[in-house]
């Protein structure tokens, strides 16, 4: 398979992640589209990776994914006590950074 | 067709599907449970390039911890279809989406078009047989990117402690 078709369906899988940031209001939701971009540019490292002939672009791999796991850790955390304080997860509706 | 195109578009279609259901479904358990299937289509499209450690990483890490966390985290909340209420208007729906056309066009345009001059269209496709071990991923992490890996460490420490503190005050202020 040519490179160009796996970078075309990173793209599109990117860009489904940003649609569902865009029209979803639940913070887990877009918390999900966020993981979904991540793993979208995973998907062009490792493909670029393999028409380079080198592991680096999956080293790289590596690293997203351990940041994905820091962020996905910390934010729940950050809606959990959102949702403590509000009751809501609605994004629009939490909109003072005084809870 | 050989089987590596079939495999491509059986995964590709999958993934791509459960990524369009994580986004439509209104109850984030579906969402969450759409999202499981692509991360495994996705680790299939890894194997298929090739990348047999990244592809159980993803299992691992991703479609295990990762979602794990989420379902809890859903679960623990209780959250139904309620907070879905009060969502965008149609017309910034119809915005947003057309948006996205024209950014997944730009997307794909850069995908075909743009990798023409660089070092990635000139070079050697490399044959099909060819899998990274793990062996040449550690031998990388450890010698040349040695200094992000343990850079990396310490996002997770910091995360870590983050989350502890962030959990604590919460407990604090309630009682």
């Amino acid at each position: 398979m040519a490179l160009e078709y796996y970078l075309v369906l990173s793209a599109l899988l990117f860009t489904t992640g940003v649609i569902g940031v865009l029209i979803r209001r639940n913070a887990i939701i877009i918390f999900m589209c966020i993981e979904l971009m991540l793993n979208a540019a995973n998907l062009a490292f490792v493909a670029i990776s393999r028409s380079l002939g080198e592991a680096t672009g999956q080293v790289f791999v590596f690293f997203v994914m351990t940041v994905a796991a820091a962020e996905v850790a910390i934010g729940l955390a950050i809606i959990v006590s959102v949702f403590k304080h509000q009751q809501t997860i609605n994004v629009d509706e939490v909109n003072s950074l005084k809870g | 067709m050989n089987a590596e195109q079939i495999l491509f578009i059986l995964f590709g279609a999958v993934s791509l599907i459960g990524a369009i259901s994580v986004i439509s479904f209104r109850h984030p358990i579906y969402s969450a449970l759409s999202l499981i299937v692509t991360f495994f289509a996705q680790a299939g499209l890894f194997v298929l390039l090739g990348a047999h450690f990244v592809a159980a990483a993803q299992i691992i890490v991703y479609a295990g911890a990762i979602m794990v966390l989420f379902l809890f985290v859903i679960m623990l909340l209780n959250l139904g279809t309620l907070s879905v209420k009060g969502a965008m208007g149609s017309k910034l729906k119809g915005l947003a989406i057309i948006l996205g056309i024209l950014f997944a066009a730009e997307g794909i345009y850069i995908a075909v078009n743009a990798l023409n001059d660089t070092a990635v269209a000139s070079a050697e496709p490399a044959a099909a047989s060819v899998t990274t071990t793990t062996y040449d991923i550690g031998e990388l992490l450890f010698s040349k990117y040695l200094l992000p890996f343990e850079v990396t460490s310490l996002i997770l420490l910091a995360a870590l402690i983050g989350v502890i503190v962030l959990v604590k005050r919460g407990h604090q202020e309630e009682s």
